[in-house]
């Protein structure tokens, strides 16, 4: 293995979307020394992958700027696996890092919300903002067809992204009703930015049908993707297609939090006004505490930076922004929530776990998490649950909670890494 | 800066955008990542880290997340195993 | 509500499975009873490691006895069970080592146990991935591993098959004189009471002198090919022999998915199944004193287990002094897979007056040094 690197900071901050951003850059404002960990090669999170060149929002370019002009350390292409009591370590390709510090900042945002149903393994059916990723990250999409569909303000402004690469997006398939999706506008009616951004979205989506009431009942080809056959207020077609873009929403990434013994409150890190998790020391930004979107997360960064360098009037300036924001979380609660149709999709012979090819019809033979990992190895895969272990939560209301060491895989040579902390301190 | 990266997958040489991931060189010539437990072909799903479908092999370590890791000149990658 | 059977099973463990199949093959009504999951307890953080271990004569009898039953069913177990006759290698880091290896070679061979002694140059050969240096090592080709919760799965499947009953999910607080009752309030009877309930026995037969002990293991990716046998260092020995001091030792398993299984620890009174860094941290830098390349492996999950454990490292097998229609299957420690198929012959032996495929004596819940035990009510 390579180097071991031990410091000392002052704040940590694990995860460098919006709200790890805006938290490290406003902790460093007062002159402390904060680090900030991320797996992906650079900073920005999923929102702002690729950089300010990459995103149209302003607030991009703005809070990149101000990190690299900040002391901020960033350690891109690196992962937390461990934190307790005071103490954090990572892996990167070739260090160890263990970093003592006084306070420690969650900003570990979400993941997509995957469903089963027929075909969702094969080649080309991606997250939706998976396949966003994939093309930021050097994909060609010209000329392609793609399906965007699944649920969430994610299919629109992913839509819009592929078009303008050059993308043929055929449709975007929400499952919500046109009456959720009308109430959700009337609750976004108090951000114009919003609404501004959704009309820009809906207008680079080109020629894309937006259709409501829509998914897809299942991926067909042999080898890879040809087409999806969707269900549209009861109507069954199918639509060749390159891609399908699929992704049902956004779940919190819980797991550091869960390994501190963080309180966890109806799916998300439970905070206080001041982003205070129940660990002292330990603050929670952006949506792991709720799922609200940008600007939330950049608020609810800047209060936890702020009250992590205990700048509590700083903080407190932002609480009437930060409760402005917060209304969008009911909000996009209510209109994104899955349908029934949703968790009958998948057949009895349908994976359900990917790493280790276990189908719905063994694993539905349980009562619970635990008992269908050991009796039929779900989510004892690499993954460790994050794919279908959110999906079972869904399919079957089973709680899915064992949190075990590493939070990520690391090399057993970084497991075995224990800092010993020196006498005196 | 160079404009692009050429790399190897499974032997075959891919050039791609500088700064691409792994997993593009990989979906550009072999189509495929990985191949399941089942037998299955795939490839990325969530496209940020957490899933593991996109693993491949790259100089010779196995288990490595391609969507996560840029293209570095004559990296040699591996899909089969 | 009251229900009847012949035999109450406590506890859906590999221990208990393996006793309600072998009593509802006989005939009897079997009923099991556990509080959670089949495996939910020591069976599903185990190992599944099938050995031989010749620590004392009566370890060495039930052991290899138990061996045979599983390689006898080994033709009938399905795929998940994940039944592989890998062999151990017990490895001798040096001379002095390597002489133990002689001695157990002589003792397996008088036993009739296949044992043979690999040099150092055959020792790497048959594992390359151990560190050079190594004085040799003994293979035993007889041993086996299983994955614990499917052959637990299994043996219960075939008592059902074989008319026993299964109770899910139902908890027993009380078991005594041929009653026992639920924390649902409702009462099971049967003539006979088997204490099959690894951890908790000692919570439902008070005083008998079983304690956690617990272990730590961790799990890597699939690496087919860097392990083809269970290694484990002779220093084993001393780990488990010690009944007061934590240790590690070097113990590493080939899985059939080609995930390398990583142990052991042992540690006396910590009752929180947490994962402790330290311990993993001392059990992770004795295997890489083995395998060097361990330590490039992605690891992706650590857990924890109890192991039920006696002061004289053998199991509690028979009848109640106290309790008449009380049977213990308990106290296994970590050879619970091992010898569950052994341990329920000689409970049916016992149950139905026949003659004992080997000799009792040394299980039986009142011998000597359990008594002493219970009196002094502490482990040793």
């Amino acid at each position: 293995m390579g180097s071991v690197i031990e410091r000392k900071c002052g704040v940590a901050v694990v995860g460098a979307g919006p709200a790890g951003i805006a938290a490290a850059v406003s902790a460093a404002e007062s002159g402390a020394d904060v680090v900030l960990f991320d797996d992906n090669p650079a900073a920005g999170g999923q929102i702002w992958r690729g950089g300010a060149k990459a995103s149209h929002h302003p607030e991009a370019a703005l809070w990149l700027a101000r990190l690299s002009n900040s002391s901020v350390t960033l350690f891109g292409g690196s992962r937390v696996f461990h934190a307790d009591g005071g103490l954090l370590q990572a892996e990167s390709d070739d260090s160890l890092y263990h970093f003592r510090f006084r306070s420690l900042i969650l900003a570990s945002g979400a993941r997509e919300l995957f469903l089963p149903f027929p075909g969702w393994t094969l080649p080309n059916v991606v997250g939706a903002g998976g396949l966003q990723a994939l093309v930021k990250s050097g994909l060609s999409i010209s000329g392609k067809r793609v399906v965007v569909a699944g649920t969430g303000p994610l299919l629109l402004a992913v839509a819009a992204y592929l078009s303008e690469r050059g993308a043929s997006v055929l449709c975007i398939c929400e499952q919500a009703s046109i009456w959720r999706l009308g109430a959700f506008a009337l609750a976004t009616v108090v951000f114009p930015e919003k609404l501004l951004e959704a009309a820009r979205l809906r207008f680079a989506a080109g020629r894309a049908r937006y259709l409501t009431n829509a998914w897809p009942v299942a991926a067909l080809g042999r080898e890879c993707l040809q087409a999806v056959r969707i269900s549209q207020n009861g109507c069954i077609r199918e639509v060749e297609c390159d891609y399908l873009a699929c992704g049902f929403h956004l779940v919190p990434n819980l797991e550091l939090a869960r390994a501190l013994n963080c309180r966890i409150h109806g799916g998300f890190v439970a905070v206080d006004h001041l982003q205070q998790t129940t660990c002292p020391g330990v603050f929670c930004a952006g949506e792991p505490t709720g799922i609200g979107g940008m600007e939330l997360s950049i608020v609810e960064g800047q209060i936890a930076g702020y009250a992590a360098t205990q700048r509590e009037e700083a903080a407190k300036r932002l609480f009437a922004s930060r409760a402005r924001y917060k209304k969008i979380v009911p909000a996009m609660r209510e209109a994104f929530q899955l349908r029934a149709e949703l968790a009958d999709l998948a057949k009895p012979e349908t994976l359900l776990c990917r790493c280790e090819d276990v189908s719905l019809a063994r694993v539905r033979n349980h009562h619970s998490w635990r008992a269908a990992k050991l009796h039929t190895r779900c989510g004892m895969g690499p993954c460790q649950g994050r794919v279908c272990g959110a999906a079972v939560e869904f399919l079957f209301g089973w709680a899915v909670e064992s949190s075990r060491p590493p939070v990520f895989p690391v090399t057993c040579s970084s497991l075995a890494n224990v800092f010993r902390p020196e006498d005196g301190e | 800066m160079p404009e692009s990266v050429v790399v190897r997958v499974n032997g075959n040489p891919v050039t791609v955008p500088a700064g691409s991931t792994v997993a593009v060189a990989v979906l550009l010539s072999a189509g495929v990542c990985r191949t399941s437990t089942s037998g299955e072909p795939r490839g990325p799903l969530c496209g940020m880290g957490i899933c593991f479908e996109c693993r491949v092999e790259i100089d010779g370590r196995a288990h490595r997340r391609s969507c996560q890791i840029v293209c570095q000149p004559n990296m040699e990658i591996s899909t089969r195993g | 509500m009251t229900t009847s059977a012949d035999v109450l099973v406590v506890g859906a463990g590999i221990v208990g499975a393996a006793c309600a199949w072998e009593l509802a093959k006989t005939g009897l009504k079997v009923s099991v009873v556990d509080g959670s999951f089949p495996g939910a307890g020591a069976t599903g953080a185990a190992m599944g490691h099938i050995v031989v271990m010749d620590d004392s004569e009566a370890q060495f009898s039930l052991s290899r006895y138990s061996q045979t039953l599983w390689d006898e069913l080994s033709e009938d177990l399905p795929s998940n069970v994940e039944f592989e006759r890998c062999g151990t290698i017990w490895v001798a880091g040096d001379d002095q080592e390597f002489a133990e290896v002689g001695r157990k070679a002589g003792y397996y061979h008088e036993r009739a146990v296949p044992a043979e002694i690999l040099q150092a140059r055959a020792l790497r050969e048959a594992e390359p991935n151990l560190k050079e240096g190594f004085a040799g090592g003994l293979l035993i080709p007889g041993d086996s591993v299983v994955y614990p919760p499917a052959a637990a799965a299994f043996l219960l499947q075939k008592a059902v098959e074989s008319g026993a009953t299964l109770h899910l999910g139902k908890a027993v607080i009380q078991l005594r004189h041929g009653s026992a009752r639920l924390a649902d309030g409702t009462v099971m009877n049967a003539h006979k009471l088997i204490n099959a309930a690894g951890q908790l026995a000692a919570k439902l037969s008070p005083g008998i002198p079983v304690k956690p002990r617990k272990g730590h293991l961790v799990i890597t990716d699939r690496y087919p090919g860097f392990l083809h046998h269970q290694l484990v260092e002779l220093g084993y020995l001393k780990s488990a022999h010690s009944l007061s001091s934590d240790s590690v030792a070097f113990n590493l398993q080939p899985r059939r998915t080609g995930q390398v299984l990583i142990g052991s620890s042992r540690q006396y009174d910590v009752e929180h199944d947490r994962v402790e860094p330290v311990i993993l941290s001392q059990m992770l830098n004795r295997a890489f004193d083995y395998m060097p390349g361990l330590r490039r492996l992605s690891s992706i999950r650590a857990w924890t287990g109890f192991r039920p454990a006696t002061p004289d490292k053998l199991p509690l097998i028979g009848p109640s002094q106290e309790d008449p229609t009380l049977y213990l299957a308990t106290g296994h420690e970590g050879l619970g897979i091992t010898t569950s198929l052994a341990t329920a012959r000689l409970l049916r032996a016992q149950l139905l007056n026949e003659a004992a495929p080997i000799p009792v004596d040394a299980y039986l819940p009142w011998r000597p040094i359990m008594r002493e035990s219970q009196v002094e009510e502490g482990h040793a």
